[in-house]
């Protein structure tokens, strides 16, 4: 297949016929260019769109109590439902095969100073798992974990904006914040990609809040997650048999359907990747119409050239050039010049990629890149659409005859 | 070296069809120097594209050095024309960018010949035809007469059987149209047989033969005492 003599040949065509080559290789290296800059910043997107709405982990259920609103065994309608820390126990107990993590959470707000600096913030009181359940990241020092839970101290790990306003550039590791009317000690900061609100709380140990409240056992809500591998209906079977088991134990009618509310995020993961698919679609027809119009390029660049070497073809044809001799030249030559500024515009696509793709978060683009399969299939594609666009010109411009081909004008 | 027997040819024009050459009977030894003269519409040049392979005749006899041309296809066609046959045109038709040199050494490289051999022949036929300082020089750094001197030399460069001349000097002034016909005439001497389409008397009278055609029918057909260029001049 290889021939040195046709090579050196298709170099001499080539080197002087520089214009013609300028010009289909421009065309593919654009073509593959842009395809690369789009398809990265689409990829962008939605990894920024990713970041938004999968922040918490998509594997959570929500459990809060509300009030009956049906009469039931013996107990009058509009009765409070509370949780308490038995509820904790119990669905432990009953739910091991489902169940990933478990914590409380008791919100309220408070006044929160250090030295003169002062400012009201959400105060959540949760247990260690709490950390997986928000996917909170911790900058500096710990998180509530379980020896704070049982000697129910006062530790608290506070969110970045907290440590900002109230510390400035202090660390604020092992000092003492007052939260209400009560000292606690800081062992922890942390940050969380779901924004600047997430980053305005203190978490203390809930057993910690409860004694602060005279000792009770309340709990404002309970959020659980389920094993990943149970999928979509196995969560909802879950939620379906644990809302029916808190249900049975708080004596609320089974179609009592406000007793206890669930919130069950498998749903809205459902939806947002609905989402994310519709955006993936999106980019990927950006993509396949960019590729489209680099054929259509290609392939026009492909007419041109063929139509203005109707006579040179012609020429060679009298000289003793076989139509397979002529087909082949035009295409061996028109392949290694979109094969080289294909993978031109790959290169320089990626790069440009590479250069600016920091530089777009605050457009809500994040790590715009195109994973390199994607741009491999997509520069073969346009190679072999800029071959068969040529070879169909070829082809004609070989079937003509020499005598048509040079006719004088 | 060519037998024709009753070569028919018609063009088809819409509905009607256009009769060209309506029985040619024509018999050209090996050595020859053949004017073919007509006017415009007179089918001398698709005479000289029948027997060029470039056009196919529709009814008739073509043998071309004992070999019958017939039922040829494209690909066939080409492998004959590149052994049997030189072309040279009124409008030159050299490849632009090509030098003289690789102009001349085309129809070799079509031959399958090493580039090293076939610069070599194409060298010395550039040199037969007083062009041997052109070599690299493009076709449009070349006078009229230069061109038509390096289209000769790369239609001999394959050693044809044959050499057929569409208006050779159709496009030149008669100061270089007879330089022309002086190495035409010269390459006739070396035993060389050619063709020439003419439509000048003058330049007809260069050759041994004139064939005359008319209504696509020979008319007359002579041999005439040749008027040799470099004493004319």
């Amino acid at each position: 297949m290889f021939n040195r003599d046709r090579w050196r040949e298709i170099f001499e065509t080539i080197s002087k016929n520089k214009l013609r080559t300028f010009l289909s290789g421009f065309t593919v290296a654009l073509g593959i260019f842009i395809f690369i800059l789009l398809f990265g910043l689409g990829n962008g997107l939605k990894n920024t769109f990713q970041e938004f709405f999968l922040d918490d982990a998509s594997n959570a259920i929500f459990l809060y109590p509300g009030q009956t609103s049906m009469p039931y065994k013996g107990f009058k309608a509009k009765r409070r439902i509370e949780f308490d820390n038995s509820d904790l126990a119990d669905i432990k107990e009953n739910f091991p095969f489902f169940l990933e993590y478990l914590t409380p959470r008791i919100s309220r707000g408070a006044l929160t100073s250090y030295k003169n600096q002062s400012n009201t913030y959400t105060t959540r009181a949760v247990g260690p798992s709490h950390q997986f359940v928000e996917k909170t990241i911790l900058m500096q020092g710990r998180y509530i974990n379980r020896l704070d839970i049982d000697a129910k101290t006062k530790n608290a790990t506070i969110g970045r904006l907290v440590a900002k306003d109230l510390f400035k550039n202090e660390n604020p590791i092992g000092k003492y914040i007052n939260i209400g009317n009560s000292a606690f000690k800081v062992v922890g900061v942390f940050q969380d990609d779901g924004g600047d609100n997430e980053e305005r709380y203190i978490y203390i140990p809930f057993t910690t809040r409860q004694l602060l409240e005279k000792s009770n056992d309340k709990i404002d809500q309970i959020i659980v997650t389920f094993r990943k591998e149970l999928g979509h209906a196995g969560a909802l079977a879950f939620e379906k048999s644990l809302k029916k088991f808190l249900k049975v134990k708080k004596a609320i009618s089974p179609q009592d359907p406000n007793g206890i509310y669930v919130q069950n995020l498998t749903d809205d993961l459902k939806q947002s990747q609905r989402f994310a698919g519709v955006l993936q679609l999106i980019v990927s027809f950006v993509g396949l119409g960019t590729l489209i119009a680099g054929i259509i390029g290609i392939s026009n660049i492909m007419v041109f050239v063929v139509k203005e070497r109707t006579k040179e073809l012609g020429i060679r044809k009298a000289l003793g050039a076989t139509p397979r001799s002529v087909i082949h030249m035009v295409l061996q030559e028109s392949v290694f010049i979109t094969t080289i500024s294909g993978y031109f515009g790959l290169f320089l696509g990626v790069l440009v990629l590479e250069n600016i793709g920091l530089k777009l978060e605050e457009y809500f683009i994040k790590n715009p890149f195109i994973d390199i399969g994607t741009a491999f299939s997509a520069t073969v594609v346009l190679i072999l659409f800029g071959a068969i666009a040529g070879y169909i010109p070829a082809k004609l411009a070989s079937s003509i005859k020499p005598i048509v081909a040079l006719r004088d004008e | 070296m060519i037998h024709i027997k009753n070569l028919h040819k018609s063009y088809k024009m819409g509905n009607s069809s256009l009769h060209v050459l309506k029985g040619i009977n024509l018999t050209i030894e090996a050595g020859e120097l053949v004017a073919i003269m007509g006017s415009s519409g007179s089918g001398k040049s698709t005479l000289l594209n029948i027997l060029g392979m470039l056009d196919v005749a529709d009814e008739g006899d073509y043998i071309l050095d004992k070999v019958p041309i017939k039922n040829l296809n494209e690909t066939k066609a080409a492998k004959y024309r590149n052994k049997f046959l030189g072309f040279v045109f009124q409008s030159f038709n050299l490849i632009n960018y090509k030098s003289a040199l690789e102009n001349v050494s085309l129809p070799l490289y079509y031959q399958g010949i090493a580039r090293k051999e076939r610069q070599a022949a194409a060298l010395d036929y550039l040199e037969r035809v007083g062009l041997k300082d052109w070599a690299t020089h493009l076709p449009s750094e070349l006078s009229g007469g230069q061109k038509q001197r390096v289209a000769i030399a790369r239609a001999m460069a394959s050693q044809p059987k044959v050499l057929l001349a569409d208006e050779p000097t159709g496009a030149l002034d008669s100061q270089t149209s007879y330089e022309v016909m002086e190495l035409i005439q010269k390459i006739n001497e070396e035993g060389n047989t050619i063709l020439v389409v003419t439509h000048e008397p003058d330049i007809a009278q260069m050759c041994k033969r004139i064939v005359q055609l008319k209504d696509g029918i020979i008319i007359e057909d002579k041999k005439i005492k040749q008027v040799l260029v470099s004493s004319y001049v």
